[in-house]
Formats: structure tokens, sequence, C-alpha cells
């Protein structure tokens, strides 16, 4: 996966292309706003990073310039501003996923890669599939191993989400954001019950766990054998 | 500027001057109009008299002939008063009458006329008068002028006049003292404000503008300026609290921090150590960095920069969500999460901010609201209720409670009861959600829930907040 990633900060932008290309993909470089423009505009990139403030262009202006441009490219908004109101403003000029700093890599990386697979054929299924577990997004039926598993609406929306994910790690935050449409820190573990009260009815009394914890990031549903 | 420069300037004496003139050109009007109508009138009056006094001698002429009025009109000139006589010839020959130097041709035409004339018997010290006279040529070619003098019309309009001067006078002197008094007035008052507002400015917010009590627009205008004064000394005061809390707060977890990596550093044996270590190195920042959101959060609450941003929402789905988000939680700690709210309950607000208030108030209960005394149902109620154009959301616990004494300052940040150190937490949870039900233009109360926390955030339901 090829992203750009528009920040004047130069040490912190080093630390994300190095932590992009250990996690298998390429990372380019913009400092500063017209130069992350020209390059969007060029490049083929699966998806921007794009810093809200910056020098020449601030971030805003940037995305509204590229979507006028008919630029589809995912962006993912970095900001220090990381309250409601801004989160609001930065969607709205155009950005697809808005992230506040500081933030962890693991948190980053998990954004970016659900950018990347945004638009994937899968989005559009009816039914999703991993390993023998099966969800029918329009029966409302989630089935594993042929035995029907009834889900309360919220676990299956839970489910739909990580399953639209599969393969990909999905941050606490993430959930939160699309399963409960919040945007603040639960400061507890909240999330983690949850999913793990899934968990004990998706993946108990079968002998493949598919619902993973990832270790200081998050969660992701997989086929453990692939 | 001098001090009667700067009485000029203002716009109360502007106001008097312009009023002023406008009056004295009223009152130049009215004595005018006075002074041309009574003229009129007096002018009215020689006519007629006149007239009358033409009809009796032209009656006397009837009867007896030129000879009869000579005798009538000689009669009548020698009378005291201002009637003008004159009979003449055809070509002009004095017969009788009481006046001479009547101007040439003026005896040609019948008609009125304004003349200048001499009184006959007044001899050498005659002097010009003036006369209102009419001209009437008898049958048989004689010519009878008879006069009023209208001296006494010019003595009306002196009469009248004098007063008028002195009128206009007067009016503008008391206008201009009245000008100045009032523009003094009101100046006294300007400057009080202004000598307010320039203390103020230099930084003493605490000072307020003088309130005279008597209800007028300079009071209305004190009392407007003074409520903006205090709501910018609140502002003021809690961005100074803000800052105080930061410098302390999180300097205090900032130091760990930084005695934590230095440990590492200095005595890490192995791969493992300083693994350990770099891992609670960064559950720390990232409490920090909760820390820190949640008071940006309440400093931006309350300083209503969230108001553009409300929208309209349902607040029974609120409480639902919130008590759906949190339950599997509360029944992993051994609580019941019950919800008491019927919707659609419409209120208008910041959904995120509500849902994040109503967050930390039910994390708070999980946490602090296990039941004490045996017998009391382990178990949370969160509740909405709509009543008389209120929202009220209510947590209540079963939980030890917080004394009464206390319950004002847990409001405040940072605040944690000695009973809750051992807890996580920062301690923002509470002054988070009365910073949003004040931004919502509502409160927040903590109440006795015997036993146990009883926690309503009340706000005004669909009603755009009070500024």
């Amino acid at each position: 996966m090829r992203v750009l990633v528009v920040e004047d900060d130069r040490e912190a932008a080093e630390y994300v292309k190095k932590a992009l290309r250990e996690a298998g993909h390429v990372a380019e470089i913009a400092g500063d706003g017209e130069t992350g423009l020209a390059l969007a505009l060029d490049g083929d990139f699966d998806v921007l990073v794009i810093d809200r403030m910056l020098p020449k262009r601030d971030g805003l202006s940037l995305v509204a310039e590229l979507r006028e441009k008919g630029r589809a490219t995912p962006v993912l908004i970095l900001s220090a501003l990381g309250q409601v109101d801004d989160r609001v403003t930065g969607l709205r000029a155009g950005g697809d996923d808005y992230l506040s700093k500081p933030y962890s890599f693991s948190e980053l990386l998990a954004r970016i890669e659900a950018l990347a697979r945004r638009g994937a054929p899968q989005a559009a299924d009816t039914v999703y599939r991993v390993a023998d577990l099966e969800l029918d997004r329009l029966a409302h039926s989630v089935i594993r191993a042929g035995r029907d598993i009834p889900l309360q609406p919220r676990e299956f929306r839970l489910l739909e989400y990580l399953m639209r994910h599969a393969g990909q790690v999905v941050t606490r935050t993430m959930l939160l954001e699309n399963v409960w449409d919040y945007h603040f820190d639960p400061q507890t573990n909240v999330i983690d019950v949850h999913v793990s009260r899934l968990r004990s009815k998706i993946d108990k009394g079968f002998d493949k766990a598919l619902l993973h914890t990832i270790r200081g990031a998050g969660y992701m549903i997989r086929d453990g054998a692939r | 500027m001098t001090a009667l420069g700067r009485l000029v300037r203002t716009t109360a004496f502007k106001i008097v001057a312009v009023y002023m003139i406008l009056f004295a050109l009223f009152a130049g009007g009215v004595i005018a109009y006075l002074a041309q109508h009574t003229q009129q009138l007096v002018r009215d009056q020689i006519v007629e008299t006149i007239d009358a006094e033409v009809r009796g001698l032209y009656e006397q002429y009837n009867i007896g002939g030129i000879r009869r009025l000579v005798a009538v009109v000689e009669a009548r000139a020698n009378l005291p008063g201002s009637s003008v006589y004159l009979v003449t010839t055809a070509t002009g020959a004095t017969l009788a009458g009481n006046v001479v130097d009547v101007p040439t041709g003026t005896l040609q035409n019948t008609g009125w006329r304004e003349i200048t004339y001499r009184r006959s018997e007044e001899g050498a010290e005659a002097r010009d008068s003036r006369a209102l006279a009419r001209v009437f040529i008898l049958p048989g070619g004689f010519r009878l002028l008879v006069g009023r003098d209208i001296e006494e019309r010019e003595l009306i309009r002196q009469v009248l006049a004098a007063p008028a001067r002195w009128a206009v006078l007067v009016l503008v002197v008391i206008g201009v003292a009245g000008g100045v008094f009032i523009a003094r007035r009101v100046l006294h008052r300007i400057d009080g404000m202004t000598a307010t507002s320039d203390r103020i400015m230099a930084g003493d917010l605490s000072g307020r503008l003088p309130v005279a009590g008597s209800g007028d627009e300079f009071d209305r205008l004190a009392s407007s300026l003074n409520a903006m004064l205090e709501r910018i000394e609140a502002l003021m005061v809690g961005l100074k609290h803000v800052s105080d809390n930061i410098a302390h707060d999180l300097k205090t977890p900032l130091t760990r921090l930084k005695n934590r990596a230095e440990e590492a550093l200095r005595s890490a044996k192995s791969d493992a150590d300083y693994r350990a270590a770099i891992e609670k190195t960064i559950e720390e920042s990232d409490g920090l960095i909760r820390t820190f959101d949640a008071l940006l959060m309440i400093a931006r609450a309350e300083a209503g920069q969230a108001r553009e941003h409300m929208t309209d929402f349902d607040a029974a789905d609120i409480a639902e969500s919130v008590a759906e988000l949190y339950e599997p939680l509360a029944e992993q700690q051994g609580l019941a999460l019950k919800l008491e709210a019927k919707g659609p309950m419409p209120a208008h607000g910041s959904r995120e901010l509500i849902g994040q208030a109503l967050a930390n108030l039910i994390d708070n209960a999980i946490k602090y609201g296990k039941p004490q005394a045996p017998g009391q149902p382990a178990e949370i109620i969160i509740s909405a209720g709509s009543e008389g154009g209120t929202i009220r959301f209510v947590v209540a616990d079963h939980g030890p409670g917080i004394p009464e004494p206390d319950r004002v300052r847990v409001l405040e940040r940072f605040v944690r009861l000695e009973a809750s150190r051992t807890q996580p937490g920062a301690g923002l949870g509470m002054s988070l959600a009365a910073a949003v039900a004040r931004l919502h233009g509502g409160e927040l109360k903590l109440e006795d829930n015997a036993p146990g926390l009883r926690v309503t955030l009340s706000i005004p339901a669909g009603v755009q907040p009070a500024v």
C-alpha cells in the first residue's frame, strides 16, 4: 500500500514512514501543504495522511482542493485539535477519518488499513464470511458451523464491523466510533467487555478462535489457519 | 481638549443646541405671526372707522352741500385725536382740514393709500407723520381725504418687538444653560464609566460600572456591561483555574514518567526490564493524554465553543445507548444497570457531550457505587425524563454516596475524595459533566439516594441554551 504523509514535523513524519515500512507499506513524505497537494495529485496513493496545520496551505483546504479536483483517495486527517466540533469540521471538509494527536502508531496503522480497504467489494456484500462464521446482513442472522447464533442488535453491529474489516486490526476507539457513534474516550474497558461477551457467543464451544485480541492495538477477526 | 471643548463636543450638547435653534425659530415664527395678525387687525379697524366717517361726511355733504361739509370737518379736525381730515377743491385749494404737506397727486384719485403728512396746527415744529387715508371725490369735484394716523400701529409693533427680542434672548440663555447642565450631567456619568473601563482594561477585572439606581438608559447600559464583565471574569477565573491545575496536576505525572524512564536507563538489566518500563511509560502517557483531553474539553465547554455544533436528538435514545455501552462492564463488576427511559424525548444540544457526561456519571457509579450496607440492591438506575421543558438524566446508585459537605467540592476539577484515591481516574468526570450541563444552560445536582448517590443532569429541552 502506498501512503502519502503530509506532516511538517520532520521527526514525526520519519517515524510514521519507518513504522509503515515495517508494516509492509510504502510511505512518502511532504513537508508542507503545497508539496502535499502536488504529490497527492501526481502520485498514485492508496491513503493520504494529512496533518491539519501545515505551512503554506492548511490541511483542510488541501483536502477540499483534492475533492474539488475529483480525487476520491481516502484521507485521514491528523490534528492536535481533537474536539468533537473540530472532528465535524474535518470530516465536512472531505476527510474520511480523523485522528487527534497524540495518537499511537497502532491506532494510526489500523485506521490507514481500514481506509485503504474502504470501497473494497466486501463492504457491499450482504453476507460476510470468515472461516465457518457467516453473517447475513439482510437476514440479520449469524451462523457458525451450521449453528444459529442469536445476537443482540448491538452485538450484531459489532460483529458486522469486525467482519467487514476481517484480517485487519480494529481499535477500541474505531469500534466506539463506528458501532456506537461516540467519539469520546470511555476511560475504562467498556469495549473490552463488549468484545469478550461477543467472543463468548461466537467462539465458545468451537475448536478454533476467530476473534483475536491484538495486544496494544485492538481486535481482529481472522481465520487462524490462513 | 479643554473642558469647554469637550462639553461642546458631547452628544447631549449637540442635541440641546439643535433643539434650541428649532425652538427659537418656532418662537420667532409665532411672534412674527402674532405681530402680523395684530397689525392686520389694527388696519382693519382703521379702515372700518374711516369708512364710517366717510359715509357720515358724505351724508352731511348730501344734506348741506360743501358748506356744511366744511363746517363739520372743521369741527372734527379740531378735536384731539389721531384722525386726519382734508377737504379741497378740484384744483387742490384747501377748504378745511388739519393737515398740510400732503404729497402732490395724493388727491387725484380715489382709494386707499398710506401718506406722509404734517399736522397744520403744530406749525413750525410739526413733524412728518404716517397715516392711512382714503380719498373720496365728491360730486362737484371736491376732494375729501379722511385718514387715521398709524403711528399708533408702529407703536404696537415696537411694543411687541421689544419683549419678543427679550424672549428669544432668554430662550437662548436658558437653552444654553440647560444644554450645558444636561451635557455635564451625562458627561459626568460617562466619565465614570470610562474611568471604570480604563481600570478594568488595566487588569482589574473585579471593577464594575456604577449603577445610579434610577433605572434609566445609563443604568441599563451599565447593568448589561456589568453582566458582560461578570461573564468575562468568570471565564478568566475558569481559565486561570485550568492553567493552575494543568501546571500542578500534569506536572506530577510527567515527573513520574520522567523518573521511571531514568530509573529504567539506570538499573534495567534485561530487555524484559526495558520493555516493562517502556510499556509502563506508554500507559502513563496515555493517562496524561486523557487528562489533558478532558481538561481541554471542560475548558471549551465552559467557554461555550461547542454551541455551534448542537443538534436535535432524542434524550431517551442517548440514555439507552450509553447505558447499553456500560451494561456489560457493570455486569462484570456485579452491578445491574437498569434503564428507565421512554422515547422519543426530543432535546437540543450536543449529543456527543451529553453522551460523554452520562458515560462519566455511569463510569463513576460503577467505580464507586457498589453497595456497602447489606441488603442494598446491587444496581444502578439510569433514567431520562422530560418534564415542563426540562430533560432530566438521573444516575442513581446504592453505594456509600458522598457526604453532604463534599458534594459541591467533587464538581471541581481534580477533586477526588479520599475514599476514591485508590481507584484509577483523574477526578475530572464530575466536573466535565457539570461543565456540559452549564454549556446547555442546565445544571448538575448531587443528592442523597438514601443510601447512595443520585446525580441529576438537567438541561432545557429543545430550547436554545441561555447565553
